[in-house]
């Protein structure tokens, strides 16, 4: 099997919806002759050609408007925000178009599109090149929400992404998108949406994270082995709707919660998957869940590191909550 | 682009066009935009207009009697909501904004289907999910009706490229407001049909408000059609009362796009004879004085008048005809009221294709639970 990048993996994937179905189309800035300011979509339009792959005018919400309406055509356009920060000027066609277009219209006209777009922190982009803002769009009812920390993961769900009937939001952890490294069957292959993964087993305290943030928590899983702690650690991969059930079982095992993301704390992600646990596992608890997140202040350029959810700061965070 | 010494000429900004018009004050018709109706073409839409007004008038009653939430009518712009829609091929897609149920009803959406709409009801196609007049209807090439002022803009221009990319030769029309050209969505869909060559045709109801806030508010320019040179497209005044220029501009538009020519902008003058919605009181804002010129240039008096003068039309059919739709709107409302409000599982399906494991326990907790104080089951 080859070995392959994040960049590599979603490449292969949206090179092989391309080839399997006319209908899919790539649309975003840069994302034609220069393959995406991140590549990822390198090598498309000299296949596809640029009625396939287009490099569009620098609007995003023309981007997703005229995408949504490609989807009410019958298209499958596969849409590229260059950066999440800059998804804002879409929301509007997100949230009250894309999401809603199947229920206002009684199921007339599913509106069917993916959004990918690079999220996170790490990279020495400021706030307007880290922002991870998953939290609002799992807020809109009707939008699905995945992020993949991985490049078979990365493939296998964006191609479940493209065959799912419901509109995706696709964030790719760019931090990772060249370090995270791995074998990538060269076939098709899914990845569930709705699937989350125990990706080292443990039984002392759960640890749910996703993108890049899983190798910050596997890291701190490592380290409080070594002093005696068990971390169950689960890659949510998908981020709505979450696998509920994954999660319940493991914190039903261990007692204990510690919720990591890099977006800012207060209704963030973790503020939801704490009260889901809550409701299904309180009797279960032994110690109060714990989020460690982003502060809840615009995204950082000098001190990023202080600011993201890294092992230094997941580590004695477990320790507690295991020991509490 | 190059640095030029001069400006090319096609991004010289258009003198205002004047305003095509076909109808004359006696009733004659300027042949050189003659859209060269047949005496059944002009028959039929001069009872689509009819149909509308009446059915608003009818509507209006009945959210003042209380019996429906809201309406949001189309009183004085007939001309340029059916006309436009006339002119469009059966292929062709509509993109409506919110006053445009005539043209749905003359694209086919059945009059029962609407009035459920109009209800809210169980057999409402959108399962009372939506306001009164959000309708939809794909058999006939109509897309969902959105509050949203302006989304449905670059929808449509997606929407016809989109076909473009499959090789097939699908226009839309999409009609939005004066108010809706200050939208991000206006300049954005201008933009990409105007830079991919979108058959497109931009229908700019130009009704004189935006709610309270009149035209000088939209724009400094001085017509909303030369807001197309910016993008590189032609754009063309029409007087929206005129059922025939109307027919001849969006034809032309549509024909320019079968061409690979690309969109069109077309500002209609036209005046919202009503206030925006039955929410609204335009007393408070404009005087009445100000409709009596409007009175005049009425699109559907100045039809008759056509008809009339060609013994096409008399009292006795006018009469027929409203007792016709009058018959028909009343019982397609006596269905819509019997009709039960639509079921609470409803309220959680369409959300997804398949309701995920949240809304199956959404919907169980609704199910199990006490009933609002005001619901009818
Ligand atoms: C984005 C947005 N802002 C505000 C509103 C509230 N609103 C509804 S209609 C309207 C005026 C629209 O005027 P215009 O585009 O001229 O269309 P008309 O109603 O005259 O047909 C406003 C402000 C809205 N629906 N959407
Ligand atoms: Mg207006």
């Amino acid at each position: 099997m080859p070995q392959m990048n994040m960049v590599q993996a979603i490449n292969e994937a949206l090179r092989s919806a391309m080839r399997k179905d006319k209908r899919v189309v790539v649309l975003g800035e840069d994302v034609g002759k220069v393959g995406g300011v991140f590549r990822v979509t390198a090598g498309l339009s000299e296949e596809f050609g640029e009625d396939r792959v287009v490099d569009t005018p620098l609007s995003e919400n023309g981007i997703v408007g005229c995408a949504v309406g490609m989807a009410l055509y019958g298209m499958v356009p596969i849409v590229e925000i260059q950066f999440a920060d800059f998804i804002w000027p879409a929301y509007d066609q997100i949230v009250n178009e894309l999401a809603k277009y199947r229920y206002r219209s009684g199921g007339e006209y599913p509106a069917k599109l993916v959004i990918r777009t690079p999220v996170g922190g790490g990279i020495k982009g400021g706030h307007y090149h880290s922002q991870h803002p998953e939290a609002a769009f799992i807020h809109v009812a009707g939008l699905k929400v995945v992020c993949p920390s991985n490049p078979y993961d990365a493939k296998g769900l964006l191609l479940a992404s493209i065959q799912d009937p419901d509109p995706v939001l696709f964030f790719e952890p760019k931090r990772v998108y060249r370090a995270a490294k791995g074998e990538v069957p060269e076939n098709d292959y899914l990845v569930p949406l709705e699937s989350a993964k125990v990706v080292r087993p443990g039984r002392h305290v759960t640890v749910l994270a996703y993108g890049a943030m899983l190798y910050e928590a596997l890291d701190a899983a490592a380290k409080a082995a070594e002093k005696g702690v068990e971390a169950e650690v689960i890659d949510l991969r998908t981020l709505w709707p979450v696998d509920i059930a994954t999660i319940v079982t493991s914190v039903k095992h261990t007692g204990r919660l510690v919720v990591v993301h890099e977006a800012p704390r207060t209704c963030g992600f973790g503020a939801e998957l704490v009260s889901l646990v809550v409701e299904r596992c309180f009797y279960h608890l032994e110690a109060p869940p714990v989020r460690v997140t982003g502060f809840d202040t615009p995204f950082p350029y000098t001190l990023e590191m202080e600011y993201m959810p890294l092992s230094h700061r997941i580590l004695p965070a477990l320790l507690d909550c295991a020991k509490s | 682009m190059d640095m030029m010494p001069d400006i090319p000429a096609t991004f010289r900004p258009e003198q205002p066009s004047k305003v095509i018009r076909v109808l004359s004050d006696d009733a004659t018709l300027d042949p050189r935009h003659d859209p060269r109706l047949n005496e059944s073409e002009v028959l039929e839409l001069y009872r689509w207009m009819v149909t509308t007004r009446q059915l608003d008038e009818r509507l209006v009653a009945l959210q003042r009697q209380g019996r429906i939430g809201f309406h949001v009518g189309s009183l004085g712009e007939e001309a340029a909501i059916i006309g436009a829609a006339f002119a469009m091929r059966k292929k062709d897609w509509l993109f409506p904004c919110y006053r445009e149920f005539g043209a749905a009803l003359m694209r086919g959406l059945p009059l029962q289907v609407f009035i459920d709409n109009m209800f809210g009801n169980a057999n409402d196609t959108v399962l009372g999910r939506q306001m009164p007049n959000h309708s939809t209807h794909r058999a006939s090439g109509y897309a969902s009706v959105s509050s949203p002022v302006g989304t449905q803009i670059t929808q449509a221009v997606g929407f016809s490229w989109g076909a473009k990319i499959d090789g097939k030769d699908v226009a839309s029309l999409v009609y939005f407001g004066d108010g809706a050209t200050s939208s991000t969505d206006f300049h954005s869909g201008m933009n990409f049909a105007g830079v991919f060559k979108v058959p497109v045709v931009f229908l700019c109801r130009n009704n004189g408000w935006a709610i309270s806030v009149p035209v000088e508010r939209q724009t400094a320019t001085r017509t909303f059609a030369e807001k197309a040179a910016a993008y590189g497209i032609p754009g063309v005044r029409v007087d929206g009362n005129d059922i025939f220029a109307v027919v001849s501009v969006v034809r032309e538009a549509v024909r320019r796009g079968e061409q690979g020519l690309g969109a069109t902008l077309i500002e209609a003058i036209t005046y919202r004879m009503g206030g925006h919605s039955t929410s609204d009181d335009p007393n408070r804002y404009r005087a009445t004085d100000e409709l009596k010129p409007w009175a005049e240039r009425d699109p559907l008096e100045r039809l008759r008048q056509y008809l009339e003068r060609r013994a096409q039309w008399d009292d006795r059919k006018e009469q027929a005809l409203i007792a016709d739709i009058d018959q028909r709107f009343r019982a397609a409302v006596a269905v819509a009221e019997k009709t039960p409000p639509p079921s609470l599982e409803t309220m959680f399906e369409d959300v997804y294709e398949k309701p995920p494991w949240h809304l199956q326990e959404q919907c169980a907790e609704v199910l199990r639970g006490p009933r609002a104080p005001s619901s009818h089951s």
